[in-house]
């Protein structure tokens, strides 16, 4: 315990405090700054434990308290591979959020803040997390925060999504919890100093190494499975998806799109492949099918939506179930797709909801077919939205191509047909995407539109940091690639 | 070792700079600046173009590298251009023309307020850039890059006028038949990827790599690429979206849409050659889908009466006749057919172009004739033009049209049959065209023919330029037959080639048979030209007959978009609604909130039972525990 205070613990302690800061505070301006200014700060933090990480101080990068000796489980926590990713795009993403959406007023924000924090706090725990019960402590606290911003916050038909987003999730983090506490008595004893401090321990090594039948690991397998697949989601579990990024305020859609399918990825990632290697392979292609079917099923009715908030979540189930396939296709090229895709989707989807958040506040619809022309009102945004749009659907030279492109090639190489299915959803999704920029920004205008105004300052800084990103990851992403590195080679099956 | 030609980044480099500067300051640019800048950018890609032209022709061929995209252990793919002859030849046109129709829009899009003018020159110079990437990558991954680009500069560029919703469709269906194509081009890549690891040209054309594709596998990927060709340059059954396409600019048009974007296709199996020489079930794929696009479009072409849908009709005409020249092995032929298709198409376009500026934007045919007396610029480069595709010696046409064909008639007379037909229709469409637009009397209305004009010199200028290489730009490719040595082109693509040439079976055709076939060709094709110049040099509106039988077919089309769109479109949307209204709605939700339904209703049930009664609790404690003895009973036992 050389160090005073390390990376992750910042990473956590940050969001927490500013959140519980935001609670105690009356004025919508001071509670605004704060919130932003603790966002930054975790981003300085994750950028600065890059640096160092990338000068070989590693020491900073992971801490172990001591925590409820006798049932086996410690305060686990360090910054690497997969999480590393998913951390710094948390940490990219909350002053993005917070950006784009400076000018929304919420009544209660300092609550309105204060959860958000929260939530962001839970999203590092579940990234940093190296103890089960961390994992499960943090994965439940990114939850809690959501339910309530959806439904204290959400437009009218709030409380049947929230409902609905609640017996989904709360089924998944039940079946996880059996699965944890099962997988938890089968691992040996927790020696601290030469003496056995617990029969069992909840790290995630011993998970990784806890003696488990190929038959109990198949029905465990399951048990993780639909608990990430629910957050991911991944068809047939996605039908929450839609409605509560319908309902929910629009940070808050961030967030769950952008951030939070990322949980249910790293949780495959970290907490179910490595723990359960005799069974992945039993159901590898059943899950890719699944997830190649949820790819082309999604972009079908992505096709007919009318509402522009579904039609994005349901491109967003299209590219998850994409992601999803391709950490099961399990080789490195595979890999390394997704690890920057993650970061990719992340970001752009951000993006989009940026758009379409100011499309429905300007016109105050969100139904396609009542828009139009919006193009000649507000170049700026038609320029970024175009932009993130042809990201959106992985046009060369943009943040998503590299990774969709290794992640198709990974498939291709697990399955060709897989490959060749997967790709129907490439065509389709440039269908529905050209389909919504011609309906809402080409032809003429109308009555709704013909008021509509460009894009503020903040608005547009947010945004143009987003394209800025997109061509940067897109020209260059081998920094991306080699963050990633060390998570795919222990991942590949060869 | 420092090569001069490590500094071709500065080819494409030179047109980025130009669309971010449009493109950034399109609010601030003046009309001159913005086309200025946009010209000059290309005109200094031009000038460096003729420099590597000369290097490479000196015998200078290289591959400069860069960086690296992307590395991980499997794959490597590093940013890097090759430049060799087949590159620098597609670099010269592309830029040449490219110059050329940049100065043309200068005038013809004057009537665009500044912002809008600067968009276009911003997107037209995005467009180069792509093409460049297109043809100077060293990788199929630099090539996708470009390929991509220049499919979203098509898009943007067709979708110009935004407002028109028409126009917004046409843009659309390109987008998205190109990416059915796209489609198919990754999955040879990846096929590719998966067996040889890697996706730079030299070393998949190396002799090793080529050792570990089986037939099935060379064949796969050269199908699978050949699927990408389709949609990029417009082949059965992805051609639809080029006609639709003519809804962009008319220089854009000429630029994209018939002199360079679409022979993307060719370019790729021009590229892959020794790929496609070693899978002849391929080659015989592509001879056949070539010719059948040529001589559909051509049927179709003759029943248009749009100027424009015409010249698109013909360019996916000529386009299946470079692929059937790739086809038959024919690959220095399909090349040259590109440039001299390029100088010619791009003549025609343009030529429409000032037509359609000097008749206040109308394209039918029908309200035109005449136009010789007002514009003399525009009707004798025009008539050279058609002259020129209409394959007569010894304008450009006739050479590379005739290298494909005889190529044709060493692998089958009957692919030389069909070919033929197929150059006497374009005879007879060419010519019609030629006749309704500037033979005969004007049949406009009275405001057109008092605004009748030539067109200034920024039209007329490339108009000439353009003319005089659709006249001489096929002398370099003279036949063995007439001059020894004459056919400089193939002496200079030759090592590009190679490989191909060393494996291909010679068919060789002896020197009567030669000039036999090009004799009959130019005969036929003469003879129709003939024939559609008296049909139509008098045509008027009145002795039209509604069309019937197959000339109806020929009017719309073949009827393919309707079939498609039966077919494709419809049963999509079926299916798609069939997702959302029954599996999602009723299935899956209804699971979900079923259960929903179901733990409401059973805790309502069981509320009951929380009467508050001390007897009723009693009861069921006396119950349950009677159970539990039962239950202990039978485990007991």
């Amino acid at each position: 315990m050389g160090t005073f205070i390390t990376f992750p613990e910042l990473l956590l302690w940050l969001p927490l405090l500013s959140g519980i800061i935001c609670f105690f505070i009356k004025d919508i301006k001071i509670v605004k700054a704060i919130a932003f200014a603790g966002s930054l700060l975790v981003l300085g933090i994750a950028l600065i434990s890059l640096l160092y990480t990338a000068k070989g101080y590693l020491t900073y990068n992971a801490v172990n308290y001591l925590w409820l000796q006798n049932l086996g489980t410690s305060f686990y926590i360090s910054l690497d591979g997969a999480g590393r990713i998913l951390t710094l795009l948390t940490a990219v993403s909350f002053p993005l959020i917070f950006l784009s959406t400076y000018k929304n007023n919420y009544k209660n924000a300092g609550a309105f803040f204060g959860l958000l924090m929260l939530a962001e706090c839970g999203l590092m725990g579940v990234f940093v997390a190296k103890d089960a019960l961390v994992f499960y402590f943090f994965w439940e606290l990114a939850l809690i925060p959501v339910y309530f911003l959806c439904s204290i916050w959400g437009s009218e038909k709030r409380i049947q999504a929230t409902f609905k987003f609640f017996v989904y999730t709360f089924l998944g983090s039940l079946l996880m919890l059996t699965g944890i506490i099962y997988v938890y008595l089968h691992t040996g004893p927790r020696v601290f100093e030469d003496a056995v401090v617990s029969l069992h321990s909840f790290s995630l090594q011993s998970f990784y190494t806890a003696t488990l039948s190929e038959r109990e690991q198949s029905w465990l397998f399951w048990l993780f499975f639909i608990a990430f697949a629910i957050k991911m989601p991944v068809f047939p579990f996605h039908t929450w998806q839609p409605d509560t990024y319908d309902q929910s305020p629009t940070p808050v859609t961030m967030v769950l799109s952008g951030l939070m399918v990322k949980m249910g990825l790293f949780g495959v990632i970290k907490w179910l492949i490595p723990i359960f290697p005799l069974a992945v392979p039993k159901f590898t292609n059943i899950v890719m099918i699944l997830c190649i079917a949820g790819i082309i099923y999604a972009s079908c009715i992505a096709l007919l939506q009318n509402n522009l908030k579904k039609l994005v979540a349901y491109s967003s189930i299209a590219h998850i179930g994409l992601m999803c396939a391709a950490i099961f296709a399990m080789n490195e090229m595979s890999l390394q797709g997704i690890m920057i895709q993650m970061f990719s989707h992340g970001i752009n989807i951000i993006g989009l909801w940026i758009v379409v958040e100011m499309i429905e506040q300007k016109t105050g619809v969100k139904n396609m077919s009542e828009l139009g022309g919006v193009a000649q009102k507000a170049p700026a945004l038609t320029i970024m939205l175009v932009i993130i749009a042809f990201a959106n659907i992985a046009l060369p030279l943009t943040n998503a191509f590299v990774g969709e492109f290794m992640m198709f090639a990974g498939i291709y190489q697990h399955n060709v047909w897989m490959a060749a299915v997967a790709g129907i959803g490439i065509i389709l999704a440039a269908v529905y995407t050209l389909n919504m920029i011609q309906k809402v920004f080409y032809g003429n205008t109308n009555e709704i539109t013909a008021t509509v105004t460009d894009i503020s300052f903040p608005q547009k800084l947010a945004l143009g940091l987003i394209v800025a990103m997109i061509f940067t990851f897109g020209i260059y992403p081998q920094p991306m690639i080699n963050l990633a590195k060390e998570a795919v080679a222990g991942l590949v099956v060869s | 070792m420092n090569n001069v030609l490590q500094i071709v980044w500065l080819i494409p480099l030179l047109p980025l700079i130009g669309f971010l500067i449009t493109g950034v300051f399109r609010n601030n640019l003046s009309r001159g600046a913005s086309g200025f800048i946009a010209s000059a950018a290309i005109f200094g890609s031009f000038a460096l173009s003729v420099f590597v032209f000369f290097q490479v022709k000196a015998g200078n061929t290289f591959v400069a590298h860069y960086f690296n995209l992307f590395k991980i252990e499997s794959l490597t793919v590093p940013l890097e251009f090759k430049i060799d002859q087949l590159s620098t030849l597609f670099l010269l046109i592309i830029t040449g023309v490219g110059f050329l129709i940049h100065v043309y829009s200068t005038s013809y899009m004057h009537e665009e307020i500044a912002k809008d003018f600067s968009k276009y020159f911003c997107y037209l110079n995005l467009f180069v850039f792509s093409m460049l990437l297109l043809v100077m990558g060293g990788n199929y991954v630099i090539m996708f890059f470009g390929w991509e680009g220049v499919g979203l500069c098509s898009y943007l560029l067709i979708g110009f006028w935004f407002k028109n919703n028409d126009y917004t469709n046409a843009a659309k269906k390109a987008f998205i038949m190109n990416r059915i194509g796209d489609l198919g081009f990754l999955l040879g890549l990846f096929w590719l990827i998966s067996i040889i690891g890697t996706v730079s040209y030299d070393e998949v054309f190396s002799a090793s790599s080529l050792a570990r594709l089986s037939t099935t596998d060379i064949t796969g990927i050269t199908l699978l690429f050949f699927v990408g060709a389709c949609g990029k340059s417009a082949q059965i059954p992805l051609y639809t979206w080029l006609p639709d396409a003519m809804a962009g600019p008319t220089p854009v048009s000429a630029l994209i849409h018939a002199a360079t974007m679409v022979t993307a296709g060719i370019y790729m199996i021009a590229r892959s050659n020794i790929l496609y020489s070693m899978a002849p079930a391929t080659q015989n794929v592509v001879a056949i889908i070539g010719l059948t696009t040529a001589i559909v479009a051509a049927t179709i072409a003759i029943k248009q009466n749009d100027i424009k849908k015409v010249l698109a009709y013909s360019t996916v005409s000529q386009l299946g006749y470079m692929f059937l020249g790739l086809g038959v092995g024919a690959y220095t032929g399909a090349v040259f057919h590109v440039m001299t298709h390029a100088f010619f198409k791009a003549l025609l376009f343009l030529g429409a172009g000032s037509v359609i500026h000097a008749m206040g934007g109308e394209q039918d045919m029908r309200n035109m004739g005449g136009l010789k007396k007002y514009m003399s610029i525009t009707n004798i480069t025009f008539l050279l033009g058609c002259i020129a595709i209409a394959g007569m010696p010894p304008f450009s046409g006739f050479f590379s049209k005739d290298e494909i064909l005889a190529g044709a008639f060493a692998k089958s007379p009957l692919l030389w049959g069909i070919g033929i037909a197929g150059a006497m229709m374009t005879a007879f469409y060419m010519f019609r065209l030629y006749a309704m637009t500037f033979l005969g009397k004007f049949r406009g209305t009275h405001d057109q023919e008092h605004h009748l004009h030539e067109s200034p010199k920024a039209i007329t200028f490339p108009l000439i330029v353009l003319a005089i290489l659709a006249v001489v730009g096929g002398w370099v490719g003279i036949p063995e037959i007439f001059m020894h040595g004459g056919h400089k082109l193939s002496a200079f693509l030759a090592p590009v080639f190679a490989q191909s040439n060393a494996i291909a079976v010679k068919h060789e055709i002896s020197h009567s048979a030669e000039f036999l076939i090009m004799g009959v060709s130019v005969l036929l094709s003469l003879l129709s030209l003939l024939f559609g110049l008296k049909v139509f040099s008098n045509y008027k509106r009145e002795n039209e007959v509604p069309a019937t039988g197959l000339a109806r077919v020929l009017e719309n089309k073949w009827y393919v978009d309707e079939i498609y769109d039966k077919v494709i479109t419809q049963p999509l949307q079926a299916l798609a609604a069939f997702f959302n209204n029954v599996i999602e709605k009723k299935g899956i939700d209804g699971l979900v909130n079923g259960t929903g339904k179901f733990v409401n209703y059973g805790s309502r049930q069981l509320r009951r039972l929380q009467s508050g009664q001390v007897g009723a609790y009693i009861l069921l404690m006396v119950i349950g525990m009677l159970l539990l003895f039962i239950i202990q009973l039978f485990i007991k036992n």
